[in-house]
């Protein structure tokens, strides 16, 4: 029998390390490094997330014991009492990079500001690592997130901005994000933030360009510094708090 | 349309509304729906052809009836004289008037909340026999109701629900006798299938599914690993009145994911076991997956058909398993005729001729997570498959969706959960699901229409060629029972989550289904 501690942590290394980092760092998933998890205020709503996952996120839920449970709130809180080096960089000046060099907000909404074509970052720094932003501003086709591979009994609406490509019957194509999708039916924002919604048997094709951004890589257009002060900025979205 | 009053006379008077022989005469008045699965043989098919393929895309809403509970809405109604009879989650139930929806009572019944119950606190329908309906219940008890008003004429414990026993199975009554199972079998519970003389609600027999000490099959079991068996029952089964036998199928083996403990083929789970009706004795077994490590319950309700098997009659049990196989069985014997996967599958290299999987070697879960084909959920699960006479095939919600599997060690502690072990999706890989044609008599696939996810609701075949189903986006839609051609949907917005029926009421023929919180009823204006 592995005392609470040592099982709190196992269960974290197998189930949680891959996404949230293996010191809970972040990455792909939450930095969990934290004092205050804005969507787990206290240990009976933490327990929940880990039984139930986020819906419409990628976060999955996980069956374990009640003791299990408890072992691992404990060892995620745990993480949160250690200090974690600050993200480097200046924020400040990232932010004014973001929205005039890079001209993110063409696509990306931070609070009210911004497009709607691509991922809303009002938040993305409570959601993914600095390590895993650099990548993907870099190399936006490195991972793409998708939405539906938790245990799961009811389908969210997709919220991975999966490229698809549309054909009606009379020659009409639409390019842009899946909105939405069902078997008889896909809901459609092209680039031009047009929203279009189809009956499947009105398309003569449908493309699903798995793994496709339409996000522009940053390489050779941010200098080193300038791409870590905006990684500095978007590790400080934290959202509304 | 005939007025309403005349319907209410001709049930007046009798003094046994549904009586036994009236299920057993099912396909006689097609316009009811006297039992789980339309019939006694599990086809879930109905003889009505009023709406078919030229004007079932004019098919709208008669009515709807919403239930207040949050968990899933599961329930097969039942209708008889006028009355649709439902149950509702937790472990409600209600008479519906045909006509316009409104209940003619309702049955109310306080869950503690000290139950257990792994997947969503559910039932999924009621059954009927003479002037009785029957309930059971999440803190499982079995309840009979009477038909007419909803009160309670007997309540029956059936287990301990605090050892982690549940109810979520709409019973099945027979001749004189309501036979029902239980859940549990995340829990560690030993599963059983009962039968309780439907007049005083006195137990006539229980076969316990997991073998004790010197019963035949005990050996299967690691050490007292028995105790926690599982093999629960906890989806409806079907029965031969010919031979006077019930085809019950039963669940994973306890601990679900840690097989260690439990060393050897773990009987009666994952099998489905004929016992007779009189004194629940077993008849023969056969066991779809031998010491299970992926929670592959074998409980979908069996397919009972009088067809042939390479030239010569042969009375069949056919059943499209968690597992990814259909399998073709002779079921005056069990013995294995045919089989072949109808769903992705990655844990056998096939079935030998006598129906058991040439393992693939090391699929079993691991601590560090072991990918399988079929996932958790199964190459499908509890809701129905249908089988049409008109077509001679059957029909199946199949669903894609690949699992990692995790073992870990767990200790057993009354009524708690014991799984031993987790699961995950696999990234990058969306699931996905179908509703397949399948030749009973050969495994083969004839057609199949995909499906946007994997689906978690049953379908329905008719005699207007159509076949009926559901999806978790909350579509409901009717295919060309011959080709899969799709030939009506409506968006019922929440995932579809139950199994249709189809009956007959003044002069019209309906399809009734669930999906979210809604009981929806079709008609053609």
């Amino acid at each position: 029998m592995l005392r609470a501690a040592e099982t709190g942590e196992k269960l974290f290394q197998t189930h949680c390390a891959p996404c949230h980092g293996a010191k809970g760092e972040g990455g792909r998933g939450a930095n969990l490094a934290v004092r205050k998890l804005p969507r787990a205020p206290d240990d009976a709503a933490l327990a929940s997330i880990v039984a139930n996952g986020i819906p419409g996120t990628q976060m999955p839920a996980t069956r374990m014991t009640a003791e299990e449970s408890a072992a691992l709130v404990r060892f995620v809180r745990s993480l949160g009492r250690t200090q974690t080096a600050a993200v480097p960089g200046d924020r400040a000046h990232g932010e004014q990079l973001f929205w005039s060099k890079g001209n993110c907000g063409q696509c990306h909404t931070v609070g009210a500001r911004g497009g709607h074509i691509g991922p809303d970052l009002s938040d993305i720094g409570a959601r993914r690592g600095p390590a895993y932003l650099r990548t993907s501003i870099l190399e936006p086709e490195a991972e793409i997130p998708e939405n539906f591979a938790s245990y799961r009994k009811v389908i969210y609406i997709p919220d991975n901005y999966l490229r698809v490509h549309a054909v009606t019957r009379d020659g009409k194509e639409v390019t842009g994000a899946r909105v939405d999708e069902d078997t008889f039916t896909i809901q459609i924002r092209d680039d031009r933030d047009q929203l279009y919604s189809f009956r499947k048997d009105e398309l003569r094709e449908l493309r699903k360009d798995w793994g496709k951004s339409p996000m522009p890589s940053f390489k050779g257009v941010f200098s080193d510094a300038e791409l870590q002060d905006i990684v500095a900025y978007l590790a400080s979205l934290q959202g509304a708090s | 349309m005939k007025p309403f009053w005349i319907l209410c006379a001709c049930a007046v008077g009798l003094s046994a509304q549904v009586p036994y022989e009236r299920i057993l005469q099912s396909a006689a008045e097609p316009a009811s729906w006297l039992t789980y699965s339309g019939n006694y043989l599990g086809h879930r098919y109905s003889a009505l052809k009023q709406i078919d393929r030229s004007n079932v895309s004019r098919l709208k809403l008669a009515w709807m009836y919403q239930t207040n509970d949050l968990n899933q809405f599961e329930t097969t109604p039942l209708v008889a004289d006028g009355v649709m009879y439902i149950s509702e989650p937790p472990s409600h139930a209600a008479a519906l008037d045909l006509r316009t929806g409104r209940p003619l009572w309702m049955f109310r019944r306080t869950i503690p909340s000290d139950v257990r119950a792994c997947c969503g606190q559910v039932n999924r329908g009621l059954a009927i026999l003479d002037n009785t309906v029957y309930l059971a219940t999440l803190d499982a008890h079995l309840l009979a109701l009477d038909a007419k008003t909803g009160h309670v004429l007997w309540d029956t414990v059936v287990a301990d629900y605090k050892t982690g026993y549940s109810i979520t199975v709409a019973p099945l009554a027979v001749r004189g006798k309501v036979i029902v199972g239980m859940a549990g079998g995340e829990y560690g519970v030993r599963g059983f299938i009962d039968a309780y003389d439907a007049k005083t609600g006195k137990r006539a027999w229980r076969f316990w599914t997991v073998p004790g000490p010197g019963e035949a099959g005990h050996e299967t079991w690691l050490g007292d690993s028995w105790k926690n068996g599982a093999a629960t029952t906890w989806v409806t089964g079907v029965y031969d009145p010919d031979l006077n036998l019930i085809y019950w199928g039963t669940g994973n083996p306890g601990p679900d994911y840690d097989g260690d403990v439990r060393r050897g083929e773990d009987l009666y789970a994952d099998s489905v076991v004929a016992v007779d009706a009189d004194a629940g004795k077993l008849k023969w077994h056969f066991q779809f997956t031998p010491h299970d490590t992926h929670d592959w319950d074998a409980t979908q309700t069996p397919i009972l058909i009088d067809g042939n098997f390479r030239g010569s009659p042969r009375k069949l049990l056919v059943v499209a398993n968690r597992n990814g196989f259909m399998y073709v069985l002779d079921r005056r014997s069990g013995e294995f005729l045919t089989g072949k996967a109808f769903a992705k599958q990655t844990w056998a290299k096939g079935l030998d001729d006598r129906g058991r999987p040439v393992l693939v070697p090391g699929m079993d879960p691991k601590p560090e997570g072991s990918v399988a084909y079929p996932g958790v959920h199964g190459g499908t699960n509890w809701f129905s498959q249908s089988y049409s006479p008109q077509t001679g095939l059957m029909y199946v919600a199949m669903r894609e969706e690949g699992t990692t599997f995790y073992r870990a060690t767990a200790e057993y502690k009354t009524g708690a959960i014991y799984t031993a072990g987790g699961i995950h999706g696999l990234p990058g890989v969306e699931p996905s699901g179908a509703i397949e044609a399948l030749d009973p008599a050969t495994a083969e696939k004839k057609w199949e229409f995909p499906l946007h996810s994997p689906p978690w609701a049953g379908v329905l075949s008719t005699a207007g060629g159509l076949v009926f189903g559901g999806t978790n986006e909350g579509n409901v839609f009717a295919l060309d029972a011959s080709t899969g051609k799709p030939l009506w949907d409506f968006q019922a917005g929440a995932p579809a989550q139950g199994n249709p029926i189809s009956y007959e009421f003044a002069g019209k023929q309906y399809v009734a289904m669930t999906a979210g919180r809604v009981l929806m009823v079709f008609g053609v204006e």
